[in-house]
This record gives structure tokens, sequence and C-alpha cells, in this order.
């Protein structure tokens, strides 16, 4: 049967068919999709883990038992699993072992555009790169032979326009292999310095191994054409460089993106007359053609920044540009904004009218760094918030801590801001440390943590109560506010930062765009009271304008009568919906 | 064939997935090899959002670029201008009327264009506007826009229309076929 999947649903197609029985990740733009379509099969065990490490130690856990894992990531979500990685590299594994890791060049939804490979040359593990989704599946499966084969993890690494485009796919069956009993063997999977010593060589020669396999594996596929042009690509750019070139250039097209192979690049290079290496992000592939002694042109020609495509490569090469019509008027740019009804609006705008400084994290919450509220300061990793905040009020020697805080979505706490949270009590910091508790992982689309009641299926699980946890982690002050509540929050925020201790401030409302989050009635304008001053324009809500007449207007169709705009309105004129 | 490009543009939360999922369904339908590109995730709500779509004998590409749309289906006046450039000269821009300000316009920092589509129109842009979101109202939801919009796009495909309807019933659930079959339906019947 035929499907049109996104790479994302291919690769979990492709884990099903495989049979993995466990998979284990945390939610990540490109890589959501591949564990969510995973938890639409019955027969795999499917989490959403705290965080990337705890997601990896728990596929290792698995293929440690015996039987196929998997967990799935974004770029940065590997730096956080990168220890287990590094490690299980001299373990190696008993059941298979793939990590799938999404790179996202351009950052449609990142906070860098780190290039993966990286870690597979630095963990000396394999790395395979499918170019569409029929790959994603092909390739998910073959990641599996190779890491029982070549006893190691597999990487297997995406990119934002295979994981999130659709091509088609042809369906088989599931095939669970046989599960290996579980053997106790220390020498293998105790990594102390005397097991380990032992297990680095091991290591060593598997990469002599794969390269060796790198020189015949399919996924390193010849397209010999004319043979002017010679191009060494994968992933999406050798979808780019067919759509530019077609069957007029010969292209090497590597499925298998580490180890590279030797011999396989120096045979091609002898058959064409110039070599071009076209590769999204750093020059991985164009510097070990060098170390080989192969003279190519690489990111001389083709840029580093970003994503690339048809129209970019065809520059690059020279190629004219295809004629288009524009408009000489500027549109003006539509930046994502924080939904109407959002509960983080009101703090923020707390926040911004108190001329706060504030530390921030990764989540929906970053878009509080735009006008108008323009109410960040910072925003770096997961979890760098209230680690962030610590050092900042330790190098502000009391100057700081009553006039700055950080801000945390309840995902981004479990992830790594509790241990961040546990430096602020151990370590003695009055810092005031906010958490944005919306009930769901919400930048991502909406997925359940711990905190939310609910498992990756929507089954009842353990709540964790994010009060006691702070209280647990040694923090005495902790309180609850309702971000809707103007005055109840800024009564917080201004106690929490007087105060000589460090505290918590619960900022809680469910994400207005959770189906049980019912809408109230719009609010709306009583045009004679309206003085036209503009305060209700300093929230940045989208259902809020100024019409001709100069005074405020409610867009019906997007206000969820939220009633924060209520609050400010020094005249009243802004009223509840009847 | 030539590989033919569709782009769809909108606002994130107008259902633009929705819309490339049923082209992408009616296209696979035919026989077609395709590609579709997408956005995806909360973030995007409120700001630009664009899909690809790519169809023919065999496709690479996942994305349109400069100059290779065939049309262009637009939820919001400015978006269609926006993404002007990715239409070949001689394609076809479909075009929801609704303004929706974005958040530059609504802080005042920018101005509406409120007469772009005569601007490209002048330049020789064959463009169809509709006032969709009056008619995805009439079918029974403000949110059907996207398919109203889809109704019309038909019109210029030499596929039957009961193939579209077909389409409609393996996308959406259950409960929403008979609104969006009536949402196809007066986009396809728009304009005669």
């Amino acid at each position: 049967m035929k499907e049109l999947m996104i790479g994302n649903a291919a690769v979990a197609r492709g884990l099903y068919e495989a049979g993995v029985e466990v998979v284990s990740s945390y939610p990540g733009t490109p890589s959501t999709e591949i564990t969510e379509f995973s938890a639409t099969y019955d027969e795999i065990y499917c989490e959403w883990a705290p965080n990337e490490k705890v997601a990896m130690e728990t596929a290792f856990g698995a293929s440690l038992r015996g039987v196929r894992s998997a967990c799935a990531m974004k770029h940065v979500g590997l730096n956080v699993a990168a220890d287990p990685l590094f490690t299980l590299s001299y373990t190696g594994v008993t059941g298979g072992l793939v990590v799938c890791v999404a790179d996202d060049p351009g950052m449609h939804s990142s906070q860098n555009e780190q290039d993966s490979r990286h870690y597979a040359i630095g963990a000396k593990v394999p790395m395979l790169e499918p170019a569409d989704s029929a790959e994603c599946k092909a390739f998910a499966k073959l990641a599996f032979e190779i890491s029982e084969k070549f006893d190691t993890p597999c990487l297997l690494r995406m990119c934002t326009r295979i994981a999130h485009a659709q091509s088609v796919v042809e369906l088989e069956e599931r095939i669970v292999p046989e599960h290996k009993p579980y053997e106790k063997n220390p020498a293998k999977f105790i990594m102390a310095p005397a097991n380990a010593i032992k297990r680095h060589p091991f290591v060593e020669e598997r990469t002599k191994k794969l390269t060796e396999y790198a020189e015949t594996a399919e996924v390193n596929r010849l397209e010999m054409g004319g043979t002017e042009i010679g191009i060494i690509t994968s992933g999406a750019c050798y979808q780019y460089c067919k759509e530019v070139f077609g069957d007029t250039v010969s292209i090497l097209k590597l499925g298998m993106v580490n180890p590279l192979p030797v011999q396989k690049i120096k045979d091609f290079a002898g058959k064409v007359q110039k070599l071009y290496v076209v590769e999204e992000l750093d020059g991985v592939i164009e510097s070990h053609c060098r170390n080989i002694g192969v003279e190519v042109i690489g990111k001389e020609l083709f840029t580093p920044l970003g994503e690339y495509s048809q129209k970019s490569i065809a520059e690059a090469f020279g190629l004219p540009a295809k004629e288009t019509i524009t408009p000489d008027t500027t549109v003006p740019v539509r930046p994502p904004v924080m939904c109407s009804g959002c509960p983080h609006r009101g703090l923020f705008y707390t926040l911004a009218k108190n001329k706060i400084t504030v530390l921030g994290d990764i989540g929906c919450y970053t878009l509080g760094s735009a006008a108008p509220l323009c109410a960040l300061d910072s925003t770096l990793c997961m979890g760098a918030s209230i680690s962030g905040l610590h050092g900042y009020n330790k190098a502000g020697k009391g100057e700081t801590e009553h006039k700055s805080v950080c801000v945390i979505g309840d995902s981004t706490f479990m992830h790594s801001g509790m241990t961040g949270l546990a430096n602020v009590a151990y370590n003695g910091s009055n810092s005031t440390v906010i958490i944005l508790d919306n009930s769901i992982t919400g930048m991502t689309g909406h997925q359940q943590n711990p905190t939310t009641g609910y498992n990756i299926k929507g089954d009842p699980a353990t709540k964790i109560n994010l009060e006691d946890l702070c209280h647990a982690l040694g923090i005495n002050r902790v309180r609850v506010v309702d971000p809707y509540n103007l005055e109840e929050t800024e009564k917080a925020v201004k106690e929490e930062l007087a105060v000589d201790e460090a505290s918590v401030i619960i900022s809680r409302r469910p994400c207005v765009l959770l189906k049980y989050v019912k809408p109230k009635k719009p609010v709306y304008v009583d045009k004679d009271k309206c003085r036209k001053c503009k305060r209700c324009m300093k929230l940045g809500c989208p259902s809020i304008h100024i019409d001709a007449d100069g005074k405020a207007g409610i867009d019906k169709t997007l206000c969820v009568g939220c009633g924060v705009c209520e609050q400010l309105c020094p005249f009243d004129a802004i009223q509840a919906g009847e | 064939m030539e590989t033919k490009g569709i782009v769809i543009a909108g606002v994130g939360g107008q259902g633009s997935l929705l819309a490339s999922k049923l082209l992408g369904r009616v296209l696979v339908n035919e026989g077609y090899d395709i590609k579709v590109s997408e956005v995806h995730g909360m973030s995007q709500r409120g700001g630009s959002v664009i899909t690809y779509v790519r169809y023919g004998d065999k496709v690479y590409s996942p994305v349109v670029q400069s100059g290779e749309a065939d049309y262009i289906i637009s939820f919001e006046r400015i978006e269609a201008a926006r993404y002007a450039h990715l239409l070949k000269v001689g394609g076809i821009i479909i075009t929801n009327t609704q303004r929706i300000d974005p958040m530059p316009v609504i802080i005042g920092s920018a101005e509406y264009p409120e007469n772009i589509l005569d601007e490209l129109t002048a330049k020789g842009v064959h463009i169809e506007a509709m006032d969709a979101l009056t008619l995805a109202e009439e079918a029974g939801s403000s949110k059907a826009v996207n398919i109203v919009l889809m109704g019309q796009l038909a019109k210029h495909f030499h596929i039957d229309y009961d193939r579209w309807i077909s389409a409609i019933e393996q996308t959406v659930k259950p409960k929403f076929i008979e609104l969006n079959q009536k949402a196809f339906e007066l986009g396809y019947n728009f304009g005669g």
C-alpha cells in the first residue's frame, strides 16, 4: 500500500516495521512527530521522557534487555544526550539502538543551526541520512541492522525539509527479531576505566569496519550522468541538485554520512572533471575529501548559513534566475505572536511594566521578547533561565536580586530547570524564579509532561506537584498566581522580589488552545468611554486593534474573553462580553 | 510532465495543513509523484506560514522557489503579495480577501498595504480574489476558508469534481465531511 507521509511519520513506520519495542523521546521541532506517530502503533511502548538524556538512557536499558529501541530529539537535544551517546559508543548494544536526530538548518524553530554530523564523528558512531520519506522508512530499518551487526548505536539524521515534507511511502509488514537473552557482561557494559580502556580499541576497529562497509553500501549510490561536473551530496541537498541538474551531472549520493568512504570518493573524483560537495551547514564531507587528498569545491561556493534550495544551488553555479514579479510596496512582516488569551501575556505585561530584568528560557514564552512587550533579556538553552539568573545575581552582589527574575515553562522546568533551582537553594542566591505552568508542552504542539497528569497516549499518569517539588528542592517561599489576574500577579512579583530569600512563583493557567479550555464571550469596547489612551495596545494582543475612529476595537473571532485588557483599561471602556 | 508547483500561504492557525493534506490526497489518487513541505509547531501561530506542494512524474525538491509556482493559494490578502515572487510568469493567485493585521500593523509601526493586490494586477498578475470567509461561514464554519479556496483551485484542474469530493472523505474526520464538502462546493461554484 502506498501512503503519503511526512518524513517523521515514515521514520516511525520504519521503527514499527523494524520491530522496535521501546521508544523514549523528548519533543523538539522538527523531530516531535517521530515519537507521536510511533505512539499510534500499539505494539510499541512509547513515552515522553523529561529530557533527551533520560530518553536515550531509557533506550539503552531496553537495548540491554535485548529488544530494539529508539529515541528521537532535535539537534540541540542531542547536546543534552551527548553524555550517554559517547559512552554508548563504547558499550555498544544488545538489541539494536537507533537515535533519530533532526537538524534545523534555517532555524525555523531553533536557537542555533548546529550540524549533528559532528556528534557522529565525535562519538565514532555510524550516521545515516535519508533524502525523502521512502528513505526515512528504509534507513530507519537499515539503522537497526547496522546497529546490531557492528555493535553500535546508529544515528539517523533528519532535517526540517525531510522531517516535515510528505512524499510517497510503500508500507511493509512488521517483523520483530528474536529477543536476545540477557547475559551479565561487565566487560562490555560496566564502563569503569579498566573495562573502558579495553573497549576503546574495539571502537577504533569498528570504525575501520564501518568505513569498509561504506565503500560498498547500497545507500552510498553513484548516479553517473555528464562527467564535466561531479557532485557529492546527501539528504535534502541531493534533491535540490537533482532538481537543478537532472541527469546532466554525475552524483555520489551518500546515504551514510559517517563514517565516509575513502576509495569510493577517490574513484568518483577520477571519473569527473570538476568535483563539488553540496552539503548544508558545515563542510564535513568537504573536509573528509581534503583529508584523503581529493580536491573539491565546497564552502568557498556554498554558504555555511541556513537552508539550501534548488534556487540557491543554481545561483552558486551561476545559472540564470527565474523571472518573477514582485510588488513595489513593502509587505509588513508577520512574526508569530502569543495567542489571544495566552496566559503568559498578563505575566509578561506585569514584568515589562515594572521594568524587571527577565532571563528567559525555551518555549512559546520566548515570544514575550517581541514588541510591544519586549519583556525578555536572554534566551540561551533549556534550563538556562534559572541557572543564569543565579549567576547574574551572584555577580550582582545584591544590586540585581530585587529587580530580576527568570521565567521557565512547566515542561522546560522538568527537562532541566530542577537542577538549576537546586543550585539556587544550595548555593543561596536570592533569586525569584517564575514557572509558567500552562499544563502542557506548548511550543512543540501540545505534548504531555510529568506535571500534566497524562502520558503520551493520553492515559492518566502520575502528576508531579510543582509546589511540592520546589519545596523539596529547598525553596521555602513557593506561591501560585493566576496570570489572568493582573493585580494578584503584580502583588506576588513585587513581594517576592522584595524578600531576602529565594522564591518561586508558579504562574498557573492552562494553554488557551487546550481542548478542555472553553473560551468565554469576547470582550467589547464601549466607544463612549474609550479615551484613545492606547494602554490596551501595550499587551500586544492580536485581538485588539485601533479602529478608524482612533478608539480600541476587538476582533470577535479571535478574542477568548480572558479579561486581561479589561483590567488594564483606566476608563472601564473594555467590558466583559454578554 | 513538467513538475508543477503550488504554494499555500496563510496565517498560522488558518488550516493550511488540512488544505495541503487534501491536495496531496487528490494528487496521489491521480497517480502523481508528489512532495509537500509543511510548517509544524505551535510556535508558528499568528505568524506567516507557507506550504509547498509539488507534483509531476518525478519530483525531487519539496520546496517551491522564485518563479516556480503555477498557483499561489492565499488565506489572507497580503500573504498573497508576500509570496508573489514565487509565482511563475503566467501563474495564478487565488486569494481570500480577508484582512488580518500583523502585529507591526496592530501596534502602529507599519501600515497595512490596502491596495497591494491591485498593484500586482497592474503588473499583469492574474488574481482571483474572493471573500472565502463569508462562503466558509455559509458552509457552517469560519474555519473552512481553506477548503473554500481549494474548491476555487479545483476549477483549474482536469480532475473530476467527484474525485475531490471523495478525497475530502478520505482526509477529514467523519463529522466534518459534510461541512467541508459544502465549503468546497461553494468555492468551486464561486465566480461561475
